[in-house]
């Protein structure tokens, strides 16, 4: 048996938003039941060290929450006549846990929180810090770190968004079905940006912070379970699977960059590619048109089956990246359907089709048109102009790990 | 319509508690004093920007945004409707606005629509 303030801090990550969520659906009011159930966490770090943890500490929590929000909404009911009728609600509509404190008894309302918190009301930065507080149940300073930001700044971020969310009356709810799919993006792209923020940190030393991926897997699975039939939603889980799967060969022992084709296959974890697979394949066959996630999924899954570079079927990925650049157009998609061009039909072919980004400049603020070109024109034997485009990709480049890297490949140029 | 546009970094931050009843006060007694002259039609404050949202539709797809869509300094912090005969008296009830003394004031007219049948 854990006990002591691990054991409360672990407990409570896992039931946090499902707490919030059931109880933010009885008043209506999200910052509230936040409170409430942070109320609910500081009992619990008195009371379980000694006593143990609960045999159920699910409906032991939303139980002391559920006292917490009565209480709280009684000491404002002298300033407004609208908490009255809230904190009659609390005790008519939640008095049922005080019976059944089983876990059957207490509906999961997650999904409602996490559309609330994915509000496009509410500016993206707000988005994630709502999402990884009330959802994931992290606390102030772990988003801080997940998001390299600083504590005050997301603190004060959560604040702006709470106030926002109750007095612009932003719904405690699932939207209806013809807002469904733009809100479901919304949703998803929070989630993606949580996974990417760990997959390739934006800025630092380290390419990668496990931990920080690990938690955007974990509202990917979160959504499935809540939303088991939408295939952009496994898709989605399914892509970031496959990505993180490969995370022990993506750097070396100095935490340098090792690329796709020099990586130590066996380094991949094939549970979670065999799950990324799986979830890749329903995203496909259940969709009637594929989304941006199922064949961002598909191309993840051909990597993955490949037993070697070499093995790679570069014309399939390809084209995933052809029908992808229709479905969800980007200069981002455009570079990589370049990249696989260029090694399905060689360099010359890939290095046409970069020539329209560089004149669009979309592209010209990061390292990555850059860096692709290098390497096509050295793959041409035009060295002068790649070593050119792998000192202005260095230039661009703010990631440590991702700088060492392109500086290797400078120096492997121009040694031959 | 008079509009009035204030900073509202400038007058939360500089202004105790006290001030800002008072202020409440002031803007209760314009709103008296516009009715006892006849030509209070209708008036509402409005909440901060920071819960502004801002929809476009372009191409038939609905853009959602948080906050105004352009960035300005004094923002629209509430607004009434009176009815005059001319510009100049509805100047003079404009200046006696209390956000005319530290933000400004906005007079346009009401356009005259055709009547429905």
């Amino acid at each position: 048996m854990i006990s002591g303030a691990a054991a409360v801090d672990r407990v409570f990550r896992e039931e946090f938003g499902r707490a919030v969520a059931l109880i933010a659906r009885v008043l209506g009011d999200v910052a509230l039941a936040e409170d409430a159930v942070q109320d609910a966490y500081v009992a619990a770090l008195r009371t379980w060290p000694e006593r143990g943890v609960p045999d159920n500490p699910r409906a032991w929590i939303v139980a002391v929450a559920r006292n917490r929000a009565i209480d709280r909404l009684r000491r404002e009911q002298a300033l407004e006549l609208r908490t009255r009728e809230l904190a009659r609600r609390a005790e008519e509509d939640m008095s049922v846990f005080d019976e059944h404190l089983d876990d059957d008894s207490i509906p999961d309302e997650r999904l409602r929180l996490v559309f609330t918190c994915c509000h496009p009301a509410l500016a993206v930065e707000a988005q994630v810090a709502l999402t990884l507080r009330l959802v994931a149940g992290l606390t102030v300073p772990e988003i801080a770190r997940a998001l390299l930001a600083a504590e005050a700044a997301v603190a004060q971020r959560l604040v702006r968004a709470k106030h926002k969310l109750r007095v612009a009356g932003i719904p405690f709810g699932v939207p209806a079905d013809d807002q469904l799919v733009e809100r479901l993006d919304a949703v998803l792209a929070v989630v993606y940006l949580v996974f990417n923020e760990g997959y390739v940190a934006t800025s630092g030393d380290d390419l990668r912070r496990d931990d920080v991926a690990a938690e955007g897997i974990r509202l990917g699975r979160l959504m499935v379970t809540l939303m088991p039939d939408e295939p952009e939603v496994a898709g989605l889980l399914g892509l970031m699977l496959l990505h993180h799967a490969r995370r022990d060969a993506r750097t070396d022992a100095d935490g340098d960059v090792v690329l796709l084709a020099s990586q130590d296959r066996s380094l991949w974890h094939r549970d979670e590619i065999e799950d990324g697979l799986a979830l890749a394949e329903r995203a496909l066959r259940t969709a009637g048109s594929p989304g941006r996630y199922a064949l961002q999924a598909a191309i993840a899954a051909q990597h993955c089956r490949a037993a070697s570079e070499e093995e790679t079927d570069w014309r399939a990925i390809a084209a995933l990246y052809l029908v992808l650049a229709q479905v969800a157009p980007s200069p981002m998609v455009e570079l990589s359907r370049a990249v696989a061009v260029s090694m399905e039909r060689g360099p010359a072919a890939g290095l046409a089709l970069t020539d329209r980004l560089v004149d669009d400049g979309a592209l010209g603020h990061t390292h990555l048109l850059a860096a692709a070109r290098a390497d096509m024109l050295g793959r041409l034997g035009r060295t002068t102009e790649a070593a050119a485009a792998y000192r202005e990709a260095i230039d661009r480049a703010e990631n440590g790990a991702e700088q060492r890297l392109l500086e290797r490949k400078l120096t492997a140029l121009t040694s031959h | 319509m008079i509009l009035i546009y204030t900073d509202p970094a400038a007058r939360s931050a500089a202004m105790p508690e006290e001030q800002g009843e008072a202020l409440m006060r002031e803007y209760i007694a314009y709103g008296d004093s516009l009715r006892e002259a006849g030509v209070y039609i209708d008036a509402a404050p409005l909440e901060g920007v920071d819960t502004a949202t801002t929809v476009r539709v372009r191409d038939g797809q609905r853009l959602i945004s948080d906050g105004p869509y352009a960035e300005t300094r004094e923002v629209l912090g509430g607004y009434y409707v009176i009815d005059c005969d001319s510009l100049d008296a509805a100047l003079d009830h404009a200046a006696r606005c209390p956000g005319a003394r530290f933000g400004s004031v906005e007079v346009r007219p009401v356009m005259a629509m055709p009547a429905r049948t």
